[in-house]
């Protein structure tokens, strides 16, 4: 979407020209041999080489004959081949790769044939046939045949790591990918190298593993580093960087062969970072998903939860079909007479009781939307709700939320495009962790905070140390929950200062809502500091629905309902006479109205009630009608009175927004009839004679893009403006950067729109305020 | 002058314009153009006293050529485990696409084939197949062969994919249905290298303690031989 947002600026950098295989390339200084070849489009076979890992040497397949100009200027070879994955470029050097150098295709093959001597060959069997690197540079680099006639080393096998990772020992070539990404990506050494030479095996330090052969190791057995079994988030990505069939997953064992596989490129929708994925599928079915490359979001890693947790969509509680209560069960039913049913029901419950004047006026509606769908979906709910329910109760906040944090949301976050960026939080000097986890709660973030370990002072004002805050090196601002914002008003002083230096970053968590108070005081610090802030949410959908406008003093683009002139501006845009302008209750509020019998009509969303402290059962018996748009047959489907199928996010399309305020656009990865919240609304606001025009993602977001963001005086109140302003030369880019992200939407979406911005500036917001540049685009 | 007319008009011309077509064929001396239209009978006459060709197929049949491709069998080792792992090369290797597998994992509980991995589905679409027989080459186990079976054709489509129980081999004299564990102490390299020959004791007691009404056990065998059909199922 921006692939430029996290370009460093055009420094001069130092270049040094070699020559590789005869020809000159020109490179910066410190670039390694074997990226300096690539870039001249020679190809050097390597297993333990990765750009995202520092070089390592292990496998010794890269070799190639060097040749460096020696202190009297002559040129001198090395002796012997040299490993091009750990040697940086000098001035003159000549290199020779395999393909002129019959030196270095000799040692490469010897290479390859020594890899292979303990290799079992069990590719038919193996989950990295057909992708295998191993295999492929065999063939294309190899010899034909092996001189290796005794008998090879055999281990047992598989030797699960965990519930998902399996290691196959035997299939190892000892490249340490796994190893160095665990210590120098995610920080959770669970396996490393032990024993020596021809027993040297990637292990878990267990003493059950060790069992071939007599060996016993010698006193107790290692812990990993962080002195505990092994437990990481990010374990998947081994699999996915083992450049042989060693590390398998458990998920993905004998399912398919790579030639079986679509892949569909979508946007992993467990967190609120927005990785990039890809959906590998069969036959409908989703078989694994791998991580994607992206460089401004999560680089070449995924979370866990983003690669494992897909078969939840596919569980045999599996909705297709529309469901009725009749006589007290749930049984099938056409999309007419469901929609029906849910529009009937909702009128019966909501119409004024005749002589009862007190009932009459409580019995509203509530939407709850939960904090898992995508922008387009949260803006159908809030549409729904307002337009054809005529009510502001309507929450995507299925946890813990306050008054507090939707004024935060709505000054500082709703309509403001991208503000911090992973790239700027890598490269903040200070990092202050704010009702936040990063580990647990961030995703990538985390990674992208370990990235820059030793550079970055991370201080997490909390009430202990959790194992992802140590493994970041942070510090403790101790608090009890609660007093954040006693901690953050008295912090150290030197925290304090630290935060005044360009680019320090406060970072809000969703638990930020639980102490009154907590975004004042980070409003407040940041002001005084000239820090940025940031909002790290949990879910993928948070951050689209309060762009959406799906929260209860918000209107789509950070409007505020308590405004008169922004309710005026979107019941226009609507074709809506007018929008209710009395206040709405956050999901706790709706919930406990609904317990005491206060509400007549619940429609529910994406909620679990896990998700809520609430007593949801209760409050669901207590409401007289309940409409539910569920993937599956949750807690919440099963208590509902009608309950409407949507498709889960590989088999639709949609956009979900990032913490950081990008759009993470996904195309649909498997095409079924499944369809998506906002044109199941769009339906189910056709039987109240309401156009809701939400039917299609196009239309939805050429809605969203012709409101805009809010205008001068039409958001809600907000603060001064922070004291030390970011200096200029750092203003002009950002803005830009901002404008990009946003007007994508408007430029791929809707084509017709892009037409009637003013062709003068592409940017043209970036000479006014930035609130305001969506306005300026709309007709 | 409309443009077809033109058409023929040229037509006409080069027609007028080509030479007469002569054979180069001897030209018959006025003997042998006085017989030329009997001339054609001779060779049915010639063929009255050769030995018939015809084949009576169907009810008459004919075995093909030894190599001949027919259609697929899954093969077994002899202990009466399946040789197929489950590793999709035939797949890979079918032009036609012709072969759809998937695999699963082997469980002590569950046993189909030596090793870690077997065929769960195994399908030949026998519309699409070209007997090309590039997925036999391809079967590192050779668990995939064909016969001379060539009767394929059915009334409907669904009936001509083939599946799994449709292509596996016979049970042999001795052998006992899978699954059941393979033979103690052995690897599925054994198996490879004929290391296995049969069922033993152990095999044959945990598919009776598992299934006593396994018709492949010794006693059930002795019982009631298995007909072609009811293996079938």
């Amino acid at each position: 979407m921006t692939a430029t947002a996290d370009k460093p600026a055009a420094e001069a950098v130092e270049l040094v020209t070699l020559t590789i295989d005869g020809t000159e390339v020109s490179v910066p200084k410190g670039t390694l041999i074997i990226r300096a070849a690539e870039q001249v489009g020679i190809e050097i076979p390597r297993f333990c080489d990765h750009p995202a890992l520092k070089p390592a040497g292990a496998c010794r397949q890269c070799l190639v004959d060097v040749a460096s100009p020696g202190p009297d200027g002559n040129l001198r070879a090395f002796p012997k081949p040299q490993a091009s994955c750990t040697m940086t470029v000098t001035p003159g050097m000549v290199v020779n790769t395999q393909h002129t150098s019959e030196e270095a295709d000799r040692a490469q093959k010897g290479v390859l044939e020594l890899l292979l001597i303990n290799h079992p060959l069990d590719c038919p069997v193996c989950d990295k046939g057909g992708e295998c690197p191993l295999q492929n540079q065999a063939m294309s680099h190899g010899r034909p045949e092996s001189r290796f006639v005794d008998v090879k080393r055999v281990f047992e096998k598989p030797l699960a790591l965990s519930s998902e990772i399996l290691l196959d020992r035997e299939r190892c070539v000892l490249c340490q990918r796994c190893t160095r990404f665990s210590k120098e990506i995610a920080g959770d050494a669970f396996i490393d190298l032990q024993n020596r030479g021809a027993r040297q095996q990637i292990g878990t330090f267990d003493e059950d593993v060790l069992d071939f052969d007599g060996y016993r190791p010698v006193g107790a057995a290692a812990e990993d580093e962080a002195g505990r079994a092994f437990s990481s988030y990010y374990s998947g990505n081994t699999v996915q960087i083992c450049p042989v069939g060693a590390l398998t997953s458990a998920a993905y064992r004998f399912r398919s062969r790579p030639f079986d596989l679509v892949s569909s490129p979508s946007i992993a929708e467990h967190d609120s970072s927005g990785a990039a994925i890809r959906i590998d599928h069969r036959r409908g079915t989703v078989m694994r998903r791998l991580a994607e490359n992206d460089p401004v979001v999560n680089e070449d890693w995924i979370t866990d939860k983003d690669r494992f947790a897909f078969t939840w969509q596919n569980l045999d509680d599996r909705l297709t079909r529309p469901l009725i209560r009749k006589d007290g069960e749930l049984v099938e039913a056409s999309w007419p007479e469901a929609l029906a049913a849910a529009a009937a029901g909702i009128r019966a419950a909501t119409a004024p009781v005749e002589g009862d004047d007190a009932v009459a006026g409580a019995r509203g509606t509530g939407v709850l939307v939960g904090g898992r769908v995508t922008l387009e979906d949260a803006y159908a709910y809030q549409k729904f709700a307002r337009a054809v329910l005529g009510t502001n109760d309507v929450d995507a906040r299925a946890r813990v939320a306050s008054e507090e944090e939707q004024s935060f949301l709505g000054a500082t976050v709703a309509g403001t495009g991208l503000g911090v960026t992973f790239g700027e939080l890598e490269k903040a000097p200070v990092v202050v962790l704010v009702g936040f986890e990063a580990e647990d709660e961030g995703g990538v973030v985390f990674l992208r905070l370990r990235k820059s370990l030793g550079r970055q002072r991370v201080v997490a004002v909390a009430p202990f140390l959790t194992r992802g805050a140590q493994k970041l090196d942070a510090t403790l601002v101790p608090t009890v929950p609660g007093r954040e914002p006693g901690a953050l008003a008295d912090l150290p002083a030197d925290v304090r200062e630290a935060l005044a230096q360009p680019g320090a970053v406060i970072v809000l968590g969703e638990r930020a809502a639980e102490a009154k108070g907590t975004f004042t005081a980070a409003l407040d610090l940041a002001s005084s500091t000239g820090a940025r802030l940031a909002w790290i949410p949990r879910r993928a959908g948070e951050r689209g629905a309060v762009e959406a406008g799906a929260l209860p003093g918000l209107l789509p683009g950070g409007r505020a309902v308590s405004s008169k002139a922004a309710r005026a501006a979107v019941a226009q845009a609507w074709g809506v006479d007018s929008l209710p302008s009395a206040a709405g209750r956050d999901t706790a509020g709706i919930l406990a109205a609904a317990a005491e019998g206060g509400i007549g009509a619940l429609v529910v969303g994406g909620v679990s009630a896990s998700d809520l402290t609430a007593d949801v059962e209760a409050a669901l018996a207590a409401t007289g009608f309940v409409v539910s748009l569920e993937v599956r047959r949750s807690e919440i489907a099963q208590a509902a009175d009608v309950v409407l199928p949507v498709a889960p996010p590989s088999e639709k399309s949609g956009t979900f927004v990032n913490w950081e305020g990008r759009l993470r656009s996904f195309a649909t990865a498997i095409h079924t009839d499944a369809m998506s919240d906002h044109r199941v609304l769009d339906l189910l606001a056709r039987e109240w004679g309401v156009e809701l025009g939400t039917a299609t993602v196009e239309s939805v977001n050429a809605e969203l893009a012709a409101l805009g963001a809010a205008g001068e005086g039409s958001g809600p109140p907000r603060r001064p403006p922070s004291r030390h302003a970011p200096p200029s030369p750092r203003r002009a880019p950002r803005c830009s950067r901002r404008g990009t992200s946003w007007s994508t939407r408007a430029r791929s979406r809707t084509a017709s729109r892009t037409s009637r911005a003013p062709a003068a500036s592409p940017w043209p917001a970036c000479r006014r305020r930035p609130r305001t540049r969506l306005e300026s685009r709309a007709p | 002058m409309s443009g077809s007319d033109e058409v023929w008009k040229v037509n006409r011309e080069r027609d007028g314009k080509r030479e007469t077509f002569e054979s180069n064929l001897p030209k018959k001396g006025p003997i042998g153009e006085a017989l030329a239209p009997v001339a054609g009978f001779g060779v049915s006459l010639r063929n009255f006293f050769r030995p018939t060709v015809t084949e009576q197929y169907p009810r008459v049949k004919t075995p093909p050529m030894q190599r001949y491709h027919g259609r697929h069998q899954l093969n077994r080792h002899p202990d009466g485990l399946e040789k197929c792992i489950g590793c999709e090369l035939c797949a890979w290797a079918c032009p036609a696409d012709a072969i759809y597998v998937e695999a699963d994992s082997n469980t002590p509980e569950h046993q189909v084939s030596p090793g870690e991995r077997y065929g769960r589905v195994y399908q030949i679409n026998y519309l699409r197949c070209i007997f090309c027989g590039l997925c036999i080459e391809a079967c590192p186990t050779r668990a995939l062969t064909m016969t001379n079976e060539y009767e394929l054709a059915g009334p409907t489509r669904e009936g001509l994919i083939y599946e799994k129980q449709d292509l596996l081999a016979p049970m042999g004299a001795n052998m006992l249905a899978a699954p059941h564990p393979m033979v103690p102490g052995t690897t599925d390299g054994s198996y490879y290298r004929g290391e296995v020959t049969g069922p033993v004791k152990e095999q044959v007691e945990w598919v009776r303690e598992q299934r006593p009404e396994d018709p492949t056990l010794p006693e059930n065998r002795a019982k009631e031989p298995a007909t072609e059909e009811a293996r079938r199922g």
